[in-house]
């Protein structure tokens, strides 16, 4: 049946949010080596609304942020229709040594990730990568990537999509399930 | 946002406004890549290039070629000199032979204006124009405007900028002039009177034979080069008396008493367009352009092969 169904929102939404920050807290203290990193063009909603959280609960350390755009690493350059058109990055933090957390809103085929992995090694060699998703769509993977904090677990078919959306980006916090 | 409106870059004359913007914002994210320690991205790696140079060129060939290696294609360098077409072989044999090994894209420069539009109706490959005759050198326009944009954190549309030298053989300056009208500039042109076309007011662009006042005048002075191999009509009595009239030096700038960015396309001829203490002080971006060139030619072979 086509339809939309909101999946999270409101208080839940909010709680899921909070559950992350304190999961991270507990692998990586007050991030004295550890940083957060967006992927581009959506997990940077979630990898800021994350940093604000955290900065409060652990103030006054800050934790170390980055936006990290994968357009260049991307394995459907030739077989996409139409050029991917790169987003900006903000990659103003060292990654040699440092354990990172990958963030992004939606876990799919880990097509992304992989792309990201290699985009991230072009700054230095980061002493660990973690992995940090909102929505993780289960038994889709095409890689073998798996998240380590999960906001949501979902079965979904591969004709319905998952969307994430930010107030951040003009749209009221919540998670939908499209069905086509 | 979808890409490119064409399937080729033969001139600026052929782009749409979106379509430079496009590619001046997405060489953005180039200059980013390459200032990285690890320049290179995996984007090209299915795509085979051949730059094939019937007109020599130094800065053109090398940025292109680095811009193909840093985007991870594979690169085939071809100049007239070395080449069968020194025993008589058409520019449409050569350019089919390329293709029949399997390349993709062709980079060109070749000495009469229209190559490149001849050899994108004529091939099945896409191809870029890196200079043809005294026509257009459309990524030079391209890293031109980038380099005021970076340089002076303003937009284009709000700048003025006087191209000053040998306009009428200098595909950089019709480029230029293409580009920056389309993105609502000012532009003026300055030089002796024999060396600029008649009737380029038609494009839009001021006329001016005083130096100083093209000075005066403009934010940006883009000064090119006096083509020495052109110059055999007589264009102007000497060297010295061109650099006397027209040579952009320290003195005339204090005159104009205000900041103005200095650009050259190179090569440069220190002493006659320009002299050293310009050519080398800071508001001089002529090395920013040649770093930036190798961003825009990414940006632009980025755009085009994603468009196939």
């Amino acid at each position: 049946m086509p339809g939309l169904n909101t999946i999270l929102s409101g208080k839940k939404f909010s709680i899921t949010l909070e559950r992350l920050c304190y999961q991270l807290i507990e692998n990586h203290g007050h991030f004295q080596n550890s940083a957060l990193i967006g992927l581009q063009p959506r997990g940077i909603y979630l990898a800021q609304a994350l940093a604000e959280r955290l900065n409060l609960i652990i103030a006054p350390a800050k934790v170390p942020y980055g936006e990290l755009d994968t357009t260049f690493h991307r394995d459907d350059f030739r077989t996409h229709k139409g050029p991917i058109l790169p987003s900006a990055m903000k990659m103003d933090l060292v990654v040699e040594n440092k354990k990172i957390v990958f963030v992004d809103d939606v876990l799919y085929t880990g097509r992304t990730i992989r792309a990201g992995l290699d985009a991230l090694l072009d700054f230095g060699r980061p002493a660990s990568v973690e992995l940090l998703v909102l929505v993780d769509r289960r038994f889709s993977r095409q890689l073998p990537i798996e998240p380590n904090y999960v906001g949501l677990m979902v079965d979904t078919r591969a004709s319905q999509k998952v969307k994430v959306n930010w107030k951040a980006a003009g749209e009221e916090d919540s998670v939908l399930l499209l069905t086509e | 946002m979808t890409g490119l409106s064409v399937p080729h870059l033969i001139g600026i004359k052929e782009l749409t406004v979106d379509d430079i913007r496009l590619i001046l914002n997405t060489a953005v994210r180039f200059k980013e890549q390459i200032n990285q320690p690890i320049k290179k991205v995996p984007s090209l790696r299915d795509i085979t290039i051949a730059n094939a140079f019937f007109e020599n060129s130094t800065r053109t060939r090398l940025s292109f070629e680095l811009a193909e290696r840093r985007l991870s294609a594979d690169v085939i360098n071809f100049s007239s000199s070395s080449s069968s077409v020194s025993k008589g072989e058409t520019l449409l044999d050569t350019i089919n032979n390329l293709i029949a090994m399997k390349v993709d894209m062709i980079v060109m420069r070749h000495p009469y204006p229209g190559s490149a539009y001849f050899l994108s109706q004529n091939v099945k490959a896409t191809i870029i124009n890196a200079g043809d005759g005294t026509h257009e050198h459309p990524t030079q326009a391209l890293l031109d405007a980038f380099s005021m944009m970076d340089k002076t954190k303003r937009d284009v549309s709000d700048m003025k900028i006087a191209i000053i030298g040998d306009i009428m053989h200098s595909r950089v300056a019709l480029s230029n002039i293409f580009l920056l009208k389309k993105l609502g500039a000012e532009v003026m042109v300055c030089g002796p009177s024999t060396l600029i076309p008649k009737h380029i007011e038609s494009l839009g662009v001021l006329v001016e034979h005083n130096v100083e006042k093209a000075l005066a005048w403009c934010d940006v002075a883009n000064v090119l080069r006096i083509q020495m191999e052109r110059q055999q009509a007589g264009y102007f009595p000497s060297l010295r008396e061109y650099a006397q009239a027209f040579g952009i030096n320290k003195e005339r700038l204090s005159k104009a008493n205000k900041t103005i960015t200095i650009m050259h396309p190179g090569p440069i001829n220190r002493g006659v367009e320009i002299n050293s203490d310009v050519a080398d002080s800071e508001h001089s971006i002529i090395l920013d352009q040649v770093e930036n060139g190798v961003a825009i030619r990414m940006a632009v072979l980025y755009l085009l092969a994603g468009r196939s």
